[in-house]
């Protein structure tokens, strides 16, 4: 049957080999992901805006579609 | 049978005045649209005065025959400003926003690159409106859907089809992509807006707008809104063509989630024309199946099928992309054009893969996984709860579309077309659709058009009483098809000679 067939993890091969290299290149490079995001934070610091409180309640828009 | 999938998008705006205790978002977005109007009006090259033409507007046609009793039509509003650009868009107020739609597009590429010429379009108008205004006032635009306080304004898309198609096989099928299409496409937000809901309970969600949706099918798109809606407006051909008028997507900043967006609908749809979908994949409980996939970020939750089985949203995505493949290998995929179908299908499955083994691995291909992450990370930094203030300050923030304040901008996220292209299209139209006559008519004979709307255009030459040109193909108008003509003729009378001989 076409459903049986279909059922999940019928993965094409491509799809298993991507996934066996991607394994190993994301632990190395999870420190330089993180300090890369810590910078990304601190940079943003410096453009959020300065009261969110006032903002977010300022925030209010008419429905639409 | 599949017919091409011309389609577009249009974007209703988030809109504030800073600056100012008092402000109306109707006038604001008047004098947002008009100082980018009137700045174009400057520059000789690039006319957009034409005001739109409400002939063909019929808004209240329900797909389904006569709308069931007590459904409210929506109204259109003629009074407000509303223009046609060059690049064939057309830039309006509706319902208090500013509202850009795309010109017609080919494929879904050119969906994505008119989509970020429209933000640079918006963006120009605020640096126009900047300079209109007293100092310390400024008006910001917001590409997303919600404020947070249960307020919703859509991003809507359109797609060509093939009349002869029984409307209740369109429903049936494209649901359960409507309701799991949100793992890749939804912009993320912070927190819930459906009633009873604390950020206790959903501290983050994959869409904007799965808390709004109430009902399966139906005509209205700002109270009770479908999942499916059955406006039968084809701005074409009645008698060939039907727009699929889709409500149910998010505003998205990144490139790739616009593009798998209509990318992925485009080739479901054509699979649907051709009855290339075998297995009812209808969810017993469509509106809080579609809720319950937005709260899910773990992916993991399986939901009931009419049949009595279970599957989760990334299985339905994983078995449509299946039958897409299979689909492509028979058919071909020429109706959403060759190479972006297969490119399409290709980033599909990348990002289905990515979705099941490391979310987070997507961040830089995904609105909700990007805003997620940030946030997230933020929010351990500082011993944040999701309740914060800030965290959903920084929500808005993501969709601000000043390019100094927008975080979405920061993110450095994965690009799929050239900022010259991007450039280019706020001024020229596609090349491959009827936007291609309107928006080059406009650019060479402004003076000679009265108005205009998406399946004609009036032109007032002068002598004659005025003429209306009927655009009722979208396909046709295209550049193969009417470039040299349009190259040739030195006035718009000559055209319309050349036209009608």
């Amino acid at each position: 049957m076409a459903e049986r067939e279909h059922k999940h993890k019928t993965a094409p091969p491509s799809r298993q080999e991507e996934e066996v290299e991607a394994t190993p290149a994301t632990s190395e490079s999870g420190e330089k992901i993180k300090a890369e995001l810590d910078d990304l934070l601190d940079e943003i610091d410096e453009v959020l805006e300065t009261n969110a409180e006032d903002f977010v309640k300022s925030y209010v828009q008419k429905g639409g579609q | 049978m599949a017919i091409n999938k011309i389609l577009g998008v249009e974007t209703e705006f988030g809109i504030i005045v800073r600056g100012t205790p008092e402000s109306n978002p109707i006038a604001a977005s008047s004098v947002l649209i008009n100082a980018y109007v009137n700045e174009l009006a400057g520059d000789p090259q690039a006319h957009a005065r034409v005001g739109w033409d409400f002939e063909d507007e019929s808004p209240g046609n329900d797909a389904r025959g006569m709308p069931p009793e007590g459904t409210m039509a929506p109204e259109v509003e003629t009074h407000l400003v509303n223009v046609v650009l060059t690049n064939g868009a057309r830039y309006y107020v509706d319902h208090a926003h500013p509202e850009l739609s795309t010109p017609e597009c080919g494929d879904a590429r050119s969906v994505v690159r008119f989509d970020r010429s429209a933000e640079v379009i918006l963006q120009r108008s605020m640096d126009a409106a900047r300079r209109l205004l007293p100092p310390g006032q400024e008006i910001v635009v917001y590409k997303n859907n919600s404020d947070g306080k249960g307020n919703s304004y859509g991003t809507h898309e359109n797609y060509l089809m093939d009349r002869a198609v029984p409307f209740p096989r369109i429903v049936q099928h494209i649901t359960p992509h409507f309701i799991t299409r949100q793992i890749f496409c939804g912009a993320g937000k912070v927190g819930s807006e459906a009633p009873g809901l604390t950020t206790a309970e959903v501290p983050f969600q994959l869409s904007q707008r799965a808390d709004f949706f109430e009902e399966e099918v139906g005509l209205e798109t700002t109270l009770k809104r479908p999942i499916v809606n059955t406006r039968d407006e084809p701005h074409a051909d009645a008698q060939r063509y039907r727009r699929l008028h889709v409500i149910i997507g998010d505003a998205n900043l990144s490139e790739v989630a616009t593009y798998l967006k209509v990318g992925t609908t485009a080739i479901v749809l054509a699979m649907i024309e051709d009855d290339a979908l075998p297995r009812d994949l209808r969810f017993a409980r469509p509106v809080p199946t579609l809720r319950q996939v937005s709260y899910d970020l773990t992916l993991a939750k399986a939901f009931e099928l009419e049949d009595g089985s279970t599957i989760t949203a990334l299985d339905v995505q994983w078995e449509l992309l299946d039958r897409a493949r299979k689909y492509a290998e028979s058919e071909g995929l020429a109706v959403v054009g060759e190479a972006v179908g297969v490119d399409v299908l290709t980033r599909w499955e990348a990002v289905l893969t990515g979705l099941e083994s490391d979310p987070m691995a997507l961040a830089d291909q995904l609105d909700w996984v990007a805003k997620y992450r940030l946030l997230d990370a933020y929010r351990q930094r500082d011993g944040m709860d999701w309740g914060d203030a800030r965290l959903a300050a920084m929500d808005l923030q993501y969709h601000d579309l000043r390019p100094e304040k927008s975080l979405f901008a920061r993110l450095g996220m994965e690009r799929l077309i050239s900022d010259d292209e991007v450039a280019s299209g706020v001024t020229e139209p596609p090349e491959d659709t009827r936007a291609y006559f309107r928006g080059t008519c406009l650019a060479k004979f402004a003076d000679a058009i009265v108005a205009a709307n998406w399946d004609s255009m009036v032109f007032d030459v002068g002598t004659d009483p005025l003429r209306r040109v009927p655009m009722m193909e979208p396909s046709r108008g295209s550049k193969a098809h009417v470039g040299t003509l349009l190259a040739e003729a030195k006035t718009a009378a000559e055209l319309l000679d050349r036209l009608g001989s």
